[in-house]
């Protein structure tokens, strides 16, 4: 008897921890399917950020959850019309990546969203904020590159950069085409790591290269 | 046993899967409903985000006592604990809004910022390079912002009716004694300080906090850069002279150090365009400067800086007494400055700023009355020629140190105390026509202490309330100096503003040693503000009274010098004062207007009664317009200063009356002056050029109008001459390379 109770209790945590992760991928998987519909508005994505951060600090231990949470985050900035509000927006994303980082440090697709970030902050006045965030944004491209040599979204995000600086700086479509061909090419061999990772960018990607085109 | 724990487990699912709705509504203390806060079920992923109206709901499969968290930025976030039944849940949440430094009001009466980073900046430091009447020059591109007056004919920041002794500038919070280059007569001289130097610049014309004292009319404080981006040479060559320097940043980033030598030689330029005086020594001037910056580990800073410097200049005049006799004018100096400054977080919520800076300056200066040929000559009758010919030595030692102690108190309100204490000792030896000297040391130990607390009582509303103390141990006086600043938000855009604070202030050096018994000389300022600004334009409005109290009247001493007698001078100033900048009206087009009108009257020094001064326009204006063409890769920028006519006098004792009479006055022409400049930066766009050049073209006074700042009289007052620039024009013409370094970046985001 006591052999039964035992093991009938191992059965049932065991049921509650399979239930638990079950849970988690569901979780995820469902926001994941909504994240295109919430790029309809910044009220959108950041309702999406927040239903992520629920599931991080509940979690705890996934850095997956608040990597999409800053995600949506630095969109919802990226996306936002007054440029007074912008920075809290991008110092929100700021706080959930440091979480992130925190969970999977010298991760690749964290520094993209850091560059993002930091990118972010420099919209709201490029003029006196270029010496700061400009660094940021690009150091941590670098590194998100050196991290992940594999990873398409660094390149991605750097001919995206230069598409919008104008020509006489050294940018435009020129610049940024090689760019997006490095970014096609790793595209065409990146195999994501599980299905709740990113693997956003490539339609992005062909949008951007047939505008220069 | 085995059914009852399957029961149970059945159980358990049945009820886990009945969901329980939660709903409500969010709002702030002001019953303004909040949208996009989030409220969580903690260790649940339930939970939801508030709509456009504040309203909320989500369904649980928890029960029991539970805890949310509501959580949006700029809010205190709450936590409350709640008990879900399987009945529907109703629960409302009031946040209460943090004070931030974002959106709180920015104390700013009195105070025009220049800096890279502060959101209450109007100017930025390289505003402050770009301006062309500036050429260059920190306070000359003050002279383009409402409460300074447009003085050509000595150095200075002269400010809402005070003297340019009234006006005092700080380096990294200490004292800088000789920040011009030693004056000459009738020639403004420059500053000595390149503005790169600095990242960020306060200039307060007035109501200025109780950190800094003894300049009754306005504080310039200049805040050094911190770590240079790269290692990096540059070199500049003008028509001034060349210069060259290098900084070097370590691998990690963490310190910094520097040196960079000037060499400054006026012949070509004086060659080309031709001088009203007769330079027999051209102006030439070397100096060399160091630094080093190291960033400590809580974020904080160790910086040095310290230059040696020397100049040399000698003119001939004619001598306003004769017709044939010439003033020949020769003066060399020396000049060095050091100033380590220490500044950092200091355990939690405790910050430092400590620092120690030292000073010399020798002035040599030897003045002598010349015939046709250029040869010294003595004459003693009239005597009044032979006080022409004299020498006068005068050597300076100036030590300060300084710590502020700042301490954070609930939200962003901070307290900040301190002390100062500064060593001057200024000798000087004059030698008379025959050779007889009269020796003079004036020595002082001042010392301040200063609290003062920065109070947010919420996002709208802040005060700053101050107080400093000083002893002047020459003056061997005590004095109380109050201070008080209050913001309040209108709207998103726009605050109004107050400040009020009574400045103490010691003679200058000039009119020492005076009278026994002298007491400070005192100023009042009330300044009512009003500021609107977004990110394109800025437009803000001053009002300001000013009272001058116990204002230094002279006497004759001994020797015949002019030296402070008694306190019993007087004055006032009020006016009102405009400033608009726009930035967005016109693609790559940037401008700005100042208006200032200023009412002001003074019996000081000699003047017989109280007279508007000499050095104070009632209307004076300005516009500076700046324009970037990137496809030409070239800057435009244009400046136009304005000034109506300034008053001047003859003062004169009458020693019958045995008091000084005015015996003639008059007021000058209006002052116009447009200035350019154009800057051409070949390499923008060239990714990856190891060497960024700016060239650099400026004009001053374009339109070449007739300038007068003022009127000298021969000692009888027969004759009068006027005071005009010592060329109709000056052409500039320079370039500025940097090795080892992408500047294009820079110039990109400074131009765009």
């Amino acid at each position: 008897m006591k052999k039964l109770i035992l093991l009938s209790a191992l059965c049932s945590i065991s049921l509650v921890i399979f239930g638990q992760s079950e849970r988690y991928t569901a979780a995820m998987k469902k926001n994941l399917a909504a994240m295109d519909t919430s790029f309809r508005s910044t009220a959108g994505l950041v309702a999406m950020s927040n239903n992520f951060e629920r599931i991080a600090m509940a979690e705890k231990t996934q850095w997956l959850p608040y990597y999409y949470a800053a995600f949506s985050q630095v969109n919802a900035g990226f996306m936002e019309q007054d440029k007074s509000k912008i920075d809290e927006y991008a110092d929100k994303a700021g706080l959930l990546i440091q979480k992130a980082d925190s969970l999977s440090p010298n991760n690749s697709e964290i520094s993209c969203i850091k560059s993002m970030i930091a990118s972010c902050h420099l919209m709201v006045d490029p003029m006196t904020r270029y010496m700061e965030y400009g660094k940021l944004s690009s150091e941590a491209l670098d590194a998100a590159i050196s991290q992940d040599p594999t990873n398409p979204r660094p390149n991605y995000l750097k001919g995206q950069g230069l598409k919008y600086t104008p020509e006489q700086f050294g940018g435009g479509c020129k610049t940024a085409l090689p760019e997006f061909e490095k970014a096609m090419a790793k595209f065409a061999a990146f195999k994501t790591p599980g299905e709740l990772n990113p693997n956003w960018g490539k339609e992005q990607v062909e949008n951007l290269v047939k505008e220069c085109k | 046993m085995k059914y009852f724990i399957i029961t149970t487990l059945l159980l358990n699912a049945l009820v886990s899967h009945a969901q329980v709705k939660i709903a409500g509504h969010i709002k702030d203390n002001k019953n303004n409903p909040l949208p996009a806060a989030s409220i969580v079920l903690k260790n649940t992923y339930d939970g939801a985000t508030s709509d456009s109206l504040g309203n909320y709901s989500f369904t649980t499969e928890e029960r029991g006592q539970q805890t949310v968290e509501i959580s949006i930025a700029g809010y205190n976030s709450l936590t409350q604990v709640i008990t879900i039944a399987d009945k529907e849940l109703s629960l409302d949440f009031t946040l209460k809004e943090q004070i931030t430094e974002l959106k709180a009001v920015v104390i700013s009466a009195g105070a025009f910022e220049a800096s890279d980073k502060n959101k209450g900046a109007v100017l930025t430091s390289l505003d402050i390079v770009t301006t062309p009447s500036a050429m260059g020059d920190v306070t000359s591109a003050l002279k383009s912002i409402p409460g300074t007056q447009q003085v050509g004919e000595s150095e200075g920041l002269f400010v809402r009716g005070g003297t340019a002794s009234e006006s005092k500038i700080y380096m990294d919070g200490s004292l800088v004694n000789n920040f011009f280059y030693s004056s000459t007569p009738g020639i403004a001289t420059r500053g000595r300080f390149n503005p790169f130097l600095f990242k960020g610049t306060v200039f307060s014309s007035g109501g200025y906090s109780a950190l800094y004292g003894q300049a009754l009319s306005s504080a310039l404080i200049l805040e050094s850069t911190d770590l240079p981006e790269r290692t990096q040479a540059d070199l500049g060559i003008s028509v001034v002279g060349i210069g060259g320097g290098l900084q070097h940043l370590s691998k990690d980033k963490k310190s910094s150090w520097g040196f960079s030598y000037n060499y400054a030689n006026l012949w070509l330029a004086f060659n080309v365009l031709k001088q009203k005086q007769d330079f027999y020594k051209l102006p030439n001037a070397n100096q060399g400067d160091a630094n080093f910056r190291i960033k400590t580990r809580s974020g904080g800073f160790v910086k040095y800086y310290g230059y040696i410097s020397t100049n040399n200049v000698g003119f001939r005049t004619n001598d306003i007494d004769s017709i044939v006799l010439k003033n020949a004018f020769a003066l060399k100096n020396i000049n060095t400055y050091q100033n380590l400054n220490w500044k950092d977080r200091i355990g939690p919520g405790w910050k430092i700023n400590t620092g120690i800076s030292f000073g010399t300056n020798k002035d040599d200066i030897d003045n002598e009355v010349q015939d046709q040929s250029n040869q010294k000559v003595t004459i003693t009758n009239p005597i009044l020629y032979s006080f022409k010919n004299f020498a006068l030595l005068t050597t300076a030692r100036y030590a300060q140190a300084r710590v502020v102690l700042e301490k954070k108190l609930k939200g962003i309100s901070a307290l900040r105390f301190g002390s100062d204490y500064f060593y001057s000792s200024e000798k000087s030896t004059y030698t008379l026509f025959n050779g007889s000297t009269f020796n003079e040391n004036v020595t002082d130990n001042l010392f301040a202490g200063f609290a003062e607390a920065d109070i947010y009582l919420t996002n709208n509303l802040a005060l700053k309330v101050g107080s400093r103390a000083e002893h002047s141990a020459l003056m061997s006086r005590w004095n109380i100096a109050p201070r008080l600043s209050l913001a309040y938000k209108l709207a998103t855009n726009s605050q109004a503003s107050f400040a009020y604070g009574t400045f103490y202030q010691n003679p200058e050096r000039r009119l020492l040693p005076g009278a026994a018994g002298l007491n400070f000389s005192k100023a009042a300022h009330y300044i009512f503000q009003f500021t609107q600004q977004t990110k394109d334009y800025t437009f803000r409005s001053e009002i300001f009274y000013k009272k001058y109290d116990d204002l230094f009247k002279t006497g004759f001493s001994a020797n015949g010098r002019e030296l402070a007698a008694n306190n019993q001078g007087f004055g006032s100033a009020k006016g009102i004062e405009f400033f608009w900048r726009d930035k967005k009206t016109w693609k790559n087009v940037d401008y700005w207007v100042s208006y200032s009108f200023l009412d002001t009257k003074r019996d000081y020094l000699n003047f017989p009664r109280a007279i508007e001064p000499s050095f104070a326009a009632k209307h004076t204006a300005s516009f500076v317009f700046k324009r970037f063409v990137l496809p030409w890769k070239t800057g435009f920028n244009l400046s136009y200063n304005f000034a109506t006519g300034r008053p001047y006098y003859r003062i004169a004792y009458n020693n019958n009356l045995d008091k000084f009479e005015l015996t003639d006055q008059g007021r000058t022409i209006n002052y116009n002056s447009m200035s350019m400049s154009i800057n051409y930066i070949p390499a923008l766009g060239k990714t990856g050029a190891k060497s960024f050049a700016v060239w650099v073209l400026g004009i001053n006074n374009v339109l070449g109008q007739n300038q007068v700042f003022n009127y000298n009289y021969s000692s009888d007052g027969s004759r009068k001459e006027a005071i005009t620039p010592p060329s109709k024009r000056f052409i500039f013409i320079g370039c500025f390379m940097s090795f080892g370094v992408d500047r294009t970046q820079d110039a990109i985001n400074n131009n765009l």
